[in-house]
């Protein structure tokens, strides 16, 4: 007994309290140091999209037509746009726009996205062929274009922008939990759960589920950057968000007219677009190094 | 219908539809457990064994598998004609199993309280706590220090996760535990603590067993009842004294003579010529018969019935008179063309086998020496 409990201790001081799986992951990203960054990057990209009344300069809508088209300088950082308004300030704003978009498109896709997955994969036959063949049927039509369309038909808005992006992300997720739960499924643990009396829904939350997480989070941080794309591309084409509330692709189409006379209002929303895409795919690899477990070292 | 049996099978059926054909993985198989009692089902890798339990729990993988025919008398309730929900009941609360393999049959990413766990609030309506409670129990019960509730199973080995799955199978207190050859995947030393838990928590708990093995020293150690199984039949059927001391069935006799003797100084050892038949299409008659040296016309014609050669033993041989002839002979006498060297070694070793059934008491005898050994 007592021989047992001290090799206990020591298991556990090996795997830093021994949480396990998640703990392991998490002390593997730890070692990543471009993941980190990222990951700072990004908090700090939330924060500030979170805290953005308190920390912007200005308020994002004030128009000041003496001070338009200024280059950046002391009063105002990222200077000004066509009708005065503080670039830093849209920016700041627009990260909110973005973000929200990104992140509630990825879970509105994971969860929808997720659940035929998971149906299709665990009850195979005639279920599996009738979602993944309408699975295919989006996929054939390219992302961009279903979200134009979707954005087009409904009225612009921000719900709108989100369901018309996050679905043509459903069907990726789809397959991509899909095979996770056909590989899972007939793993013994799976048998074992069976016959202990679970029911089918409780095996495909509480057992199939939590052991395919590693592919579809990494699936969501490289998506994520997607779908910012796909936002700030709707809203160029002038289908996303509209004026006057700021967003980094409005900015960008808003920019277009005076591109080759005063191109740092163009500059600072796409480096926005390029820092937030780069530290979520940098996160995204990390992750995916971190959660595969034939990685260990 | 004795009153006494707690499962009764009567005719099980069990084949795989595949691409390459009909897989007839169990044929008309039927067997009766009493309360309390132990069985031990005995074979080769592919005699149907997994099956019939896989069976018993409703639980063949469908498709490929189709229960043909038969039913499954449990508690005078036939487990064929449940529902769903019916039968959810009777997993886990009634009947349980333990797997082969306990490094894949636990849920890597879920602490082993919490699987423990699960598996009582599946079937009783506990608080989240009280279940926990519950589970910490059931873990000290097996061995396993209640502190270690929170753990993973990749921090256990593999004798301690099979204690984990032990515990899940037992959380409720089933009244029938289906063993899968529990111990294949363990060391030797692992192998009897484990085996010992399994007969004391029988014992105490007044669970029925049926210990799937094809390790006949493992079922001379916990069980009272023997079968035999091949090609998806009962081929030979009784008590351990029947099937260890009166072997009569030359399948049974053939495994007997595979095992190496502990204190005989055998040569060689007599493994069954030949290989099980291809389940696709079994042999006609007595599926046997290709690799049996007691084999007649009689035998490619007709399946023998499972007839009682004493009482309670039951057989199904034409020939099940003939107790206790060897294979050796049988053998040595393939390879006449060869060289005469060869051949007359080859005699020489048929003449020390076990040819007698009194030899294969001290098999058992072996057997069970050689548990105790391990055990301390």
């Amino acid at each position: 007994m007592s021989r047992t409990s001290s090799k206990h201790k020591k298991t556990a001081k090996n795997q830093a309290s021994g949480t396990g799986y998640w703990a392991n992951a998490w002390f593997r990203l730890k070692k990543n140091k471009g993941a980190m960054i990222s990951l700072a990057v990004l908090i700090l990209m939330v924060l500030i999209a979170i805290f953005a009344d308190i920390v912007s300069p200005y308020p994002y809508d004030l128009q000041n037509a003496d001070h338009a088209f200024q280059t950046p300088s002391k009063q105002h950082l990222l200077g000004t746009d066509n009708f005065g308004r503080d670039i830093l300030s849209r920016i700041i704003h627009g990260g909110r726009i973005s973000l929200l978009v990104g992140f509630s498109s990825i879970i509105f896709a994971i969860i929808l996205g997720g659940l035929l997955g998971a149906l299709s994969g665990y009850y195979a036959g005639a279920v599996d062929n009738i979602i993944m063949r309408s699975m295919d049927i989006l996929m054939a039509i390219p992302g961009m274009l279903l979200a134009i369309t979707l954005a087009a038909a409904f009225e612009p808005g921000l719900n709108n922008v989100i369901i018309a992006i996050g679905v043509a992300e459903v069907p990726i997720y789809a397959r991509v939990i899909r095979s996770s739960v056909l590989t899972i499924k007939g793993q013994e643990f799976i048998e074992a759960a069976e016959s202990i009396g679970a029911s089918d829904a409780r095996i495909i939350l509480r057992h199939i589920i939590p052991n395919c997480m590693a592919p579809i989070i990494v699936q969501a941080t490289l998506g994520m950057a997607g779908a910012i794309l796909s936002v700030a591309a709707l809203s160029f084409l002038g289908l996303g968000i509209q004026p006057p509330t700021p967003e980094w692709g409005s900015m960008l189409a808003n920019v277009r007219q005076h591109l080759t006379t005063y191109p740092h209002m163009a500059v600072f929303p796409g480096l926005a677009i390029m820092i937030t895409i780069f530290a979520l795919n940098i996160l995204g690899d990390g992750l995916r190094d971190a959660l595969d477990p034939r990685l260990k070292n | 219908m004795n009153n006494n049996n707690l499962l009764e099978i009567k005719n099980l059926t069990i084949q795989y539809k595949t691409d390459n054909g009909l897989v007839h993985a169990v044929n008309d198989l039927s067997l009766s457990l009493e309360k309390g009692e132990s069985l031990g089902l005995v074979g080769e890798t592919g005699a149907g064994k997994t099956t019939t339990a896989l069976g018993i729990m409703n639980l063949v993988p469908d498709p490929p598998g189709i229960i043909v025919g038969g039913e499954i008398q449990f508690e005078g309730r036939d487990l064929l004609k449940l529902n769903k929900q019916d039968m959810r009941k009777v997993r886990g609360e009634k009947i349980s199993m333990v797997f082969q393999d306990p490094m894949t049959s636990l849920n890597p990413v879920m602490t082993v309280g919490k699987q423990i766990a699960e598996s009582i609030s599946i079937h009783e309506s506990l608080s989240r706590k009280e279940a926990e409670r519950r589970a910490v129990d059931v873990l000290e019960m097996v061995g396993i220090p209640g502190e270690r509730f929170n753990e993973y199973p990749h921090q256990f080995s593999g004798g301690m996760r099979q204690r984990v799955v032990i515990a899940i199978a037992l959380a409720c207190r089933p009244d029938l535990l289906i063993a899968d050859e529990p111990t294949t995947a363990l060391d030797v030393t692992i192998q009897a603590q484990v085996l010992d838990l399994i007969s004391n928590l029988k014992n105490e708990q007044q669970t029925s067993l049926i210990l799937i093995t094809h390790d006949l020293g493992v079922v001379a150690e916990i069980c009272e009842k023997v079968a035999i199984m091949y090609a998806g039949r009962l081929v030979e059927y009784g008590t351990l004294g029947d099937i260890y001391n009166h072997t009569r069935h030359p399948y049974s006799i053939g495994l007997f003579s595979s095992i190496p003797s502990v204190d005989g100084d055998e040569k060689r050892l007599t493994p069954i010529p030949g290989l099980m038949p291809d389940p696709i299409n079994l042999p006609e008659g007595c599926s046997f018969w290709p690799r049996c040296n007691r084999a007649t016309e009689e035998c490619k014609k007709a399946v023998p019935a499972l007839t009682e050669s004493e009482p309670g033993h039951w057989v199904r041989c034409f020939h099940a008179g003939l107790e206790g002839s060897s294979y050796k002979n049988d053998a040595s006498n393939k390879n006449e063309t060869s060289k005469q060297d060869d051949t007359s070694k080859k005699n020489d070793a048929s003449r020390k086998g076990p040819q007698t059934h009194a030899e294969y008491a001290d098999t058992e005898s072996a057997c069970k020496f050689l548990g105790s050994l391990v055990s301390e």
